[in-house]
This record gives C-alpha cells, sequence and structure tokens, in this order.
C-alpha cells in the first residue's frame, strides 16, 4: 500500500484560524499519512517559536459566540482583542483542546514538514531567527512538487 | 477484557485522543491490546475511523458512567 499524502496551505494567522491545519495536519499523520504544510503571508505567524501573541478579534467575525450581545462599536475599543483572546483560551483549555504550540509539537513529531512561503517572508521582512528551527523555505514550485501528487489537499 | 497498555485520554478533545493513541502504539509489538478511557464523545467514531485507517483492530467499545474504554489490538 502507498502512503496517502495531504498538504495544506496555511495563510491564516489568528488564533481560530490558526488551529485547523494543525488539527487535521497532526491527525492525517497519526494515521499515516505523508503531511505537508506551506505557511503563506498571515499563516508564517504560526511558525513563531512564540506563539502567545496570535490572537482572535471579535470585529469583523460576527459568527463569533459571545458570552453578550457586542456591538461594533464596543468590540473596537482598546483591549478587547486581548480580552476575546483571553477568555477563547480559557475556553479551549477548560474543554481539553490542546495548545497551539502542543499541537505544533505534535507535528513535528509525527515528523510533518513545514514550508514557509520565501516570498511572503521577504515581504514581510520577517526574521527567520524568530521561527522554529524545523522549517524549510520554498515557493509556490516547490509546494507543487508534493501537492501534485497529493490525495488530499486543502487550502486553509 | 485483558489489556497490555493503559491510554488514559480523559479531559482530552479532539484530535488528541487520536493523536496520542497512535503515539501509545508507537511502542507496542503487534497483537498487544491498548485500554483507552477517553471522555471526548467524538472519538466514538474517530476511534473507529483510526482503526479503519491505519489497520489496528478495535476490539470493542463500551460507555461507562459517560466515560468511552477502547481496546484497541495493534496491526
Amino acid at each position: 500500500m502507498t502512503t496517502k499524502k495531504m498538504a495544506i496551505i496555511a495563510t491564516k494567522g489568528t488564533l481560530d484560524m490558526a488551529y485547523p491545519p494543525f488539527i487535521l495536519a497532526s491527525t492525517a499523520a497519526a494515521l499515516g499519512y505523508d503531511v505537508q504544510v506551506f505557511f503563506t503571508f498571515y499563516g508564517l505567524q504560526l511558525l513563531r517559536k512564540d506563539l502567545s501573541n496570535v490572537m482572535i478579534s471579535p470585529l469583523a467575525n460576527p459568527a463569533m459566540p459571545m458570552p453578550i450581545p457586542m456591538p461594533v462599536m464596543v468590540q473596537m475599543l482598546p483591549g478587547m482583542e486581548s480580552m476575546a483572546t483571553m477568555m477563547m483560551k480559557q475556553k479551549l483549555k477548560k474543554h481539553g483542546v490542546a495548545s497551539l504550540t502542543e499541537l505544533r509539537d505534535l507535528c513535528l513529531e509525527a515528523d510533518v514538514k513545514f514550508i514557509a512561503c520565501q516570498m511572503t517572508v521577504d515581504l514581510f521582512e520577517f526574521d527567520k531567527s524568530e521561527f522554529i528551527d524545523n522549517v524549510e523555505y520554498g515557493g509556490a514550485a516547490t509546494f507543487m512538487g508534493f501537492a501534485g501528487d497529493t490525495d488530499i489537499c486543502l487550502f486553509v | 477484557m485483558n489489556f497490555d497498555k493503559e491510554f488514559n485520554a480523559r479531559g482530552l478533545s479532539c484530535p488528541l485522543p487520536i493523536v496520542k493513541t497512535k503515539k501509545a502504539l508507537v511502542d507496542m509489538t503487534s497483537g498487544q491490546v491498548l485500554k483507552v478511557i477517553s471522555t471526548d464523545t467524538g472519538s466514538v467514531k474517530d476511534m473507529a475511523a483510526f482503526a479503519d485507517q491505519t489497520g489496528n483492530t478495535l476490539l470493542s467499545t463500551v460507555e461507562e458512567n459517560g466515560e468511552f474504554i477502547f481496546y484497541m489490538k495493534k496491526k
């Protein structure tokens, strides 16, 4: 039986959108898939050694369940993003959902390959020393080399 | 049921029960049985899907006092 493959493009760097790529990658790896995740644009934030600044915003996020109705005028006040992030992290913890760092470590442990988009690293002038070590750098063609041969290919 | 190793997944949410079950199986030998205790409702379907896709055998799934107990025989 040939090994199944999955490729994910991770383009978002918010707390809510950081979960799907790491959950799917770690699960696929546990199921025996060969997995690669291509991080581009804001998804690059998920490769930072320190993920504590990954936040969630209630602004422009009307589907986010809130404890009380929250008008947009209130959501834009200073500190609302930090508060929403803190509340979301508490909720995740209470429900036994792994932290992003834990899920990312599980991915690395299971040999999931992380590729950072070189163009967006340069575009945003990211300092590679702020990223974790287990990252390769490449472009769209590098990704296609693997993605073209996958069973599952997702854009998050 | 007899088992060789136990993994306590109580309180863990998706995907941890599956990902860590896989980890628990790594150092076991073929034919050995892993007992997994989970409180995650989603793990009932996921554990069956895991077995189905990895070739390990899910010997049984029981619900006891709101907990799910799985016996997984390693391939």
